[in-house]
């Protein structure tokens, strides 16, 4: 008797808990974990900027393996959560599957594209926004070498590496540029002991300034980089803060605007594949008081130059994506 | 004569265990400012609670059946596989690439050569600390734990270099075919006309597990094989002495040991995820230990401990959704069901003997 009425106390307050969730926004995390201070930090910022702006409430889950993706998602679209909004290419294959399961929910999914009718897809064009920022630390490079650091050797990342390397080009010709990826799983985007590594590693190798494309391991290099009295540059979220006056600057992905519109649009979220670029605002580079002493004007002047040549057209930067490979190196 | 009475073994001695691990569970919960008593409350209706609760819960209890069976029949040759981590991930790659290889025609074939792949990798992986420890004396506890780190590497760069499809980012494999999908038992219960466990992974492989439990049974208390893995168990030189060559009896209980826990792929591999990905087992391998620790080492025993800790893991799955209680803070309850009814089993056991010594007394005298 007793234990019924305890079941049935609790089937009540889960109910009423669910109702209340009834049509609240969701928001997944992936391994890297909320708080890696660029690409998941950006998409909980989005969050926070919906939840002040609207006094409204959202759900979020951090993953916690690979194995449990699926149980994850299931379990936030059948509490009505919708829109369902997920950060990271790695949950491109179960959303196939889970999504047609849930046709009245609509879900987002950052930095992949899902071919589903109720599947928002954002992407980011990275190649222009690492284009800039490549611009910029061929300019502030004394020594003509700079570096890049990628997290998981994945397509996306060889994206960011492409475009970073035509900007540094573009600016000094004869530049170098030392490229080196953290590793081959998932775990390269939360190891800021080897970002460390191969950012000192890089700086043996003569390069003053070095970009960070890797998640949480972006710490580790952003650390050792001021360590070291060199230059780096952030990915994703604004990293200026992190060590003012030696950050360069941060390669902004505005994965926040992403999901502050997909929580805006709520229910009646526009499905299909939306491209944020350099137009759209959806990249760019990060100017603040914390770098403003590293950027001079001229620097600037060069790079906000080149963007509305992007803009117009009259640029245009390879995307690694569209063909596996990069016409300069 | 038996200090304890059987039921208070099985059951009493287990029961207090996880009831101390829940009251200091609690208090932690306490301490952190959230509701024990709602803590509690999520974690039963999220697992037994619903048919859909228990859909995970009979899923994560299979493979825990796995596991537990494979330490179990170690325990029975006083052996320490600590590596079921490591062949369940091999036997992950040996359901894959049966999996791949062919385009199935139905599932029930498919199963049968998983089966028989999981188990051939999973015997395989144990097969060389088997081997060391057999002939050289190597620490299986030494040998098999570090092979589950060889084993993580290893499918780590087949996923990476070898068999992740072109075009993907994602260090998986394809999906398997569908003549390769298990029937779930959601499944199985709409064929019957009463739907059940509706978008739940448990699948047919729970069949599969409690058939192995009886299988295991059989074998260590009802065949000639079984009686000298107890034996060498028990005393080596007493073994040695009536014949046994420990080297045969080593390899053998933990070749079986590594067939069953690589089995345990079948369940997560080929029923739920339907390709293979990194990190499949998600410690089932180490909570097999827990649970064949706290199953005694006999198939029931197994049973009904992998059935509390897939409780515990869907419970705890279902407390990182709906509360802000820290997904760290599940690990911590599940250790501390692993501490008390494990490590810390004689800490119940002794006061309960002394208990029961008590009680027995007078009652004894009174028959004199």
């Amino acid at each position: 008797m007793t234990l019924k009425q305890t079941f049935l106390g609790a089937a009540a307050t889960l109910a009423l808990t669910s109702g209340a969730a009834l049509a609240d926004p969701a928001l997944i995390f992936d391994l890297g974990g909320k708080f890696d201070k660029s690409f998941n930090e950006a998409a909980f910022a989005g969050a926070e900027r919906w939840k002040e702006e609207t006094g409204g409430t959202y759900k979020e889950l951090e993953m916690q393996s690979e194995a449990q993706r699926e149980q994850a998602l299931r379990r936030l679209a059948e509490t009505g959560a919708n829109p369902v909004v997920m950060t990271g290419f790695a949950f491109g294959d179960v959303l196939n599957t889970v999504a047609p399961d849930f046709p009245d929910t609509k879900f987002a999914i950052i930095d992949m594209v899902v071919e589903q009718p109720n599947v928002r897809s954002v992407v980011f064009t990275e190649e222009q926004g690492s284009y800039l920022v490549g611009m910029m630390a061929a300019m502030a490079s004394k020594t003509g070498t700079v570096g890049f650091i990628g997290g998981m050797d994945i397509p996306l990342i060889r994206k960011f590496a492409c475009g970073y390397v035509q900007g540094v080009k573009a600016a000094n010709p004869d530049a170098t540029v030392i490229e080196n990826m953290t590793g081959t799983t998932p775990a390269a985007w939360n190891d800021p002991v080897k970002g460390a590594e191969l950012a000192k590693a890089q700086k043996a190798q003569g390069a003053d300034v070095i970009y960070a494309a890797a998640g949480g391991t972006g710490i580790g290099v952003l650390q050792a980089a001021a360590d070291e009295g060199i230059l780096s540059i952030g990915v994703d979220s604004n990293q200026n803060h992190l060590h003012p006056g030696k950050v360069l600057t941060s390669m902004m992905k505005r994965v926040d605007n992403a999901v502050y519109e997909a929580f805006k649009a709520g229910p009646d979220l526009e499905t299909g594949i939306n491209v944020m670029d350099l137009t759209a605002e959806g990249v760019g580079y990060s100017l603040d008081d914390n770098n403003a002493a590293l950027v001079t004007d001229e620097m600037k002047a060069a790079v906000d130059a080149a963007a509305e040549k992007i803009k117009s057209g009259e640029i245009s930067v390879h995307d690694y994506m569209s063909d596996n490979t990069c016409p300069v190196s | 004569m038996k200090r304890l009475p059987d039921w208070a073994d099985v059951v009493l001695v287990p029961l207090i265990s996880v009831v101390l691990a829940f009251v200091i569970s609690a208090l932690v919960i306490l301490a952190i400012g959230e509701n024990p008593v709602e803590a509690l409350q999520i974690m039963l209706t999220g697992a037994l609670g619903s048919a859909y609760g228990w859909g995970y819960t009979l899923y994560y209890a299979t493979n825990f059946m796995f596991t537990g069976l494979a330490v179990a029949v170690a325990f029975h040759a006083s052996q320490f596989n600590i590596g079921g981590e490591g062949q369940a991930t091999l036997g992950g790659l040996g359901v894959a690439v049966v999996c791949l290889a062919f385009d199935w025609p139905h599932w029930t074939l498919a199963l049968a050569a998983a089966t028989v792949g999981a188990a051939v990798f999973g015997a395989a992986w144990a097969a060389v600390p088997a081997w060391l420890q057999a002939k050289r004396g190597s620490h299986i506890v030494i040998t098999t734990i570090m092979f589950n780190f060889i084993g993580a590497s290893l499918l780590n760069y087949l996923l990476v270099n070898v068999m992740r499809p072109v075009g993907s980012m994602d260090p998986a494999t394809a999906r398997f075919p569908a003549g390769a999908k298990l029937p779930t038992l959601f499944d199985m219960t709409s064929a019957l006309g009463m739907p059940l466990f509706k978008s739940t992974p448990v699948n047919v492989t729970l069949f599969i597990a409690l058939a192995a439990c009886v299988a295991v049974w059989l074998l260590i208390w009802r065949t000639r094989l079984g009686y000298m893995i107890r034996a060498f168990g028990r005393s080596e030189p007493a073994a040695v002495y009536a014949g046994i060559s420990p080297v045969k009896i080593t390899m053998y209980a933990l070749l079986i040991s590594g067939a069953l826990a690589g089995m345990m792929a079948i369940n997560a591999t080929m029923g739920e995820q339907k390709r293979l990905i990194l990190n499949a087992v998600e410690g089932a391998g180490f909570i097999g230990i827990a649970v064949a620790l706290m199953g005694r080492s006999h198939p029931f025993g197994v049973f009904l401990a992998a059935l509390l800790f897939g409780f515990l893991f869907q419970g705890g799955a279902e407390l990182a959704l709906w509360t802000t209680i820290p997904r760290e803070l599940i690990t911590v309850i599940q250790a501390l069901v692993i501490l008390f009814t494990g490590a810390l089993d004689n800490m119940v056991r002794m006061p309960l003997e002394r208990l029961f010594l008590a009680l027995r007394r007078p009652d004894g005298e009174a028959r004199r």
